[in-house]
């Protein structure tokens, strides 16, 4: 009897901790709501609990002339869709080839890319900033492209070679019995049974974009070409004076799609991870 | 013939081919190859001679007249040459060697494979080099050029009063390093802001951890119903794009208007200058970080924690072990066992995580006779000094330092990946 008793303040008392989570979690995501639909621009006299609630903000994004909403969620799609068609495309040949091939050089490339995923691209930033100056890809969106498909290869091509490997090298023995090339295998045989995980490197790919403020707030500069976080950074990025509540508007629309996509994926996501940490 | 054989040294094939590529594949009799080998480094030279002697010269000299010569773009121009250089080098070293190959095989008196045959040698030898080239051509541009510019300019002298094309930069050796922990006020800002980066990174890192193993396990007790439910609203912070959450915590905690101030702590009569105190600005970072964090290695462990066997607790029930005692010899060890590279990574990505410091408060609020702000971290007081206040060297310079330290982690992780030591044997 006693046990039992026990047993149940436990429960409770992991039920009480794990609502507490809850609302620590859903405090902030509710407020960036209620800010949404409060009239008016300023924080000051926004309240938690708007007395006129009002889609105000959302419609000056899509409608107002001088909101370039429209024109920056179209240029995210822009460098999403790219970026995730050359990435996806550049990182299954050197993960083919590094998974298939023994060749000189194989391993310092391996070593390579483990490191080179460790440092943060912030460190070189002023160096991609004077080579874009020099190839004309300053205030581009092609720039940003390149920059970005350049540098998800190191993480991404271990992570697609850690796939090909599991796939049997007897499949590929027997496609060339039946006469493919090597570009038959990887096409014929590769890519098709590689769908997952290529799906996963083109979905990130294509999120990134939506996501990263710092680079693009530094390759672009013509307002009409920045992308939705650039331009949403813009908004308040003279702190809150007055357009905090259109800011939470804008990134509710940004945050809602890639959160709903991202649960549905997360655990794609986590036993791929798992498995290049421990098998690498 | 035998003495024919005999004649035929590969110590010539070697030295001629060293001197002009193709010369050893005459010296051998194989002449369509030799020719092409003639015309592909004869095709090399016309083409990069002017380029590879300019960049070399800028690269030692950083030019010789301001406003003519333009230091940064010759340092590019000079690293993309020794990038060149080295790719023909490395090709060179395989012309000497198949000379060398082929010398051999005549002085053995072997005959050699067809033109056709060895074409399709050729392409099947390599055909992963052609998969690679397009991708590594970009590696190499994006990042390696990148940062082997970042290093050089940490032994240059480029700041904001000598910069191009008005002056000429010039080679300076180690000086910038001596500065940074020699000058006062650079020698005080270095030791606070590294001091504050390692705090951050062990306290926020291991707090998300601690957090999010506890709540794994609380989740985890098969008392609890509605698993999915929960565990899908405690990822929830990490589906959000975290730029979006932290300017929207930067406004909360507000000190005059953010809800933090206005709506809770009002209630207990409290008002916490979360802006304007360092001390309140770095308990509020580590809070934030830690509501950002959690979720993931929640996630993690969770899958971790569904793997483990039953079996192993059961056994220890029959030994009479404590909650405890099974947590400490059984759970603890498996799970930190099956992500322990996972784990490194996120401490690593905490060390480098500009982001939250930057939008949060801009590293600020800013201290007296330091030039970098209260909570700047390294990386984040290194884009301060490029972008604000155009130090580009010493910024250079502190990047070089956390690279070294980056590359600790990196280095631990080769010896614990386990495929890495599986690679070693192929």
């Amino acid at each position: 009897m006693n046990r039992k008793i026990k047993s149940r303040i436990e429960v409770a008392l992991i039920y009480l901790f794990i609502a507490f989570m809850f609302v620590v979690i859903a405090y902030p995501l509710l407020w960036t709501i209620s800010m949404s639909l409060n009239p008016g621009t300023s924080l000051y006299s926004a309240s938690l609990i708007p007395e006129k609630p009002s889609l105000e903000h959302y419609k000056w994004l899509f409608t107002s002339p001088q909101s370039d909403y429209l024109l920056w969620y179209k240029n995210s799609l822009f460098v999403a869709a790219i970026n995730a068609i050359l990435s996806v495309l550049f990182t299954a040949l050197i993960a083919y080839a590094f998974s298939r091939y023994r060749f000189v050089g194989r391993k310092m490339g391996l070593y390579l890319f483990l490191v080179l995923q460790m440092f943060p691209s912030l460190m070189a930033m002023v160096a991609l900033y004077v080579l874009l100056n020099m190839l004309h890809l300053l205030d581009s969106l092609w720039g940003l492209i390149l920059i970005y498909v350049g540098g998800q290869i190191p993480f991404n091509a271990w992570l697609v070679k850690g796939y090909f490997d599991t796939i049997p090298r007897e499949l590929d023995e027997a496609a060339r019995m039946d006469g493919a090339g090597h570009f038959g295998v990887f096409f014929r045989i590769m890519l098709p049974l590689a769908k997952p995980i290529l799906a996963v490197v083109a979905l990130f790919n294509f999120m990134a974009p939506f996501t990263d403020f710092l680079l693009p707030s530094i390759v672009l500069r013509d307002p009409e070409k920045y992308t939705l976080a650039v331009g949403l950074f813009n908004f308040i990025s003279d702190r809150f004076a007055n357009n905090f509540t259109r800011f939470a508007a804008g990134s509710i629309l940004i945050a809602a799609p890639i959160a709903i996509v991202f649960l549905f994926l997360q655990r794609y996501l986590i036993s791929g991870l798992t498995a290049g940490g421990t098998k690498g | 013939m035998s003495k024919q054989k005999m004649r035929h040294r590969p110590t010539v094939a070697i030295i001629l081919s060293i001197l002009f590529a193709g010369l050893g594949q005459l010296y051998n009799r194989r002449y369509v190859k030799g020719i092409l080998f003639i015309v592909i480094e004869a095709v090399f030279l016309i083409t990069f001679y002017n380029f590879l002697n300019i960049g070399l010269w800028g690269l030692i000299t950083l030019g010789e007249i301001p406003m003519v010569d333009h230091s940064i773009f010759l340092l590019i121009q000079g690293l993309v040459s020794v990038i060149i250089i080295a790719f023909a080098a490395v090709l060179y070293y395989f012309n000497i060697i198949d000379a060398r190959k082929d010398a051999l095989r005549l002085q053995r008196g072997e005959p050699f494979p067809s033109l056709l045959e060895s074409c399709g040698n050729v392409w099947d030898k390599g055909f992963p080099y052609v998969f690679v080239t397009p991708g590594l051509i970009m590696l190499l541009f994006v990042v390696v050029l990148p940062l082997l510019f970042m290093v050089s300019l940490a032994f240059t002298d480029y700041n904001l009063y000598n910069s191009p094309p008005r002056h000429l930069l010039h080679w300076v050796g180690f000086k910038n390093f001596k500065n940074l922990v020699s000058v006062p006020i650079w020698q005080d800002t270095f030791f606070s802001v590294f001091a504050w980066t390692i705090v951050w990174t062990i306290v926020a890192t291991t707090l998300q951890i601690a957090l999010g193993l506890f709540l794994a396990i609380l989740v985890n007790d098969p008392r609890i119903k509605f698993k999915r439910f929960i565990r899908t609203v405690l990822i929830l912070p990490w589906a959000v794009p975290a730029f979006v959450t932290i300017l929207v915590f930067a406004a909360m905690f507000n000190d005059k208007f953010g809800a933090i101030n206005r709506d809770i702590l009002s209630a207990f009569g409290v008002m916490i200058p979360w802006m304007t105190d360092p001390f309140w600005t770095k308990v509020a970072l580590i809070l934030i970080q830690t509501w950002l964090g959690f979720p993931f290695v929640f996630a993690l462990f969770t899958g971790v924690l569904q793997s483990i066997s039953r079996d192993w607790y059961e056994a220890a029930e029959m030994d009479g072990a404590t909650r405890w005692q099974k947590f400490r010899s059984i759970t603890l060890p498996h799970v930190l066992y099956a992500t322990a590279p996972l784990l490194i990574m996120q401490y690593a990505g905490n060390f480098n995580n500009f982001n939250i410091i930057y939008l949060f408060n801009d590293g600020g609020p800013a201290v007296r006779g330091q030039n970098a702000g209260g909570t700047d971290i390294l990386i984040s007081w290194v884009y301060d000094l490029t972008f604000t206040t155009n130090n580009y060297n010493m910024a250079a310079a502190i990047s070089i330092i956390i690279g070294l330290i980056v590359s600790g982690f990196a280095l631990y992780q080769f010896r614990r990946t386990r495929s890495f030591k599986e690679e070693g044997n192929i």
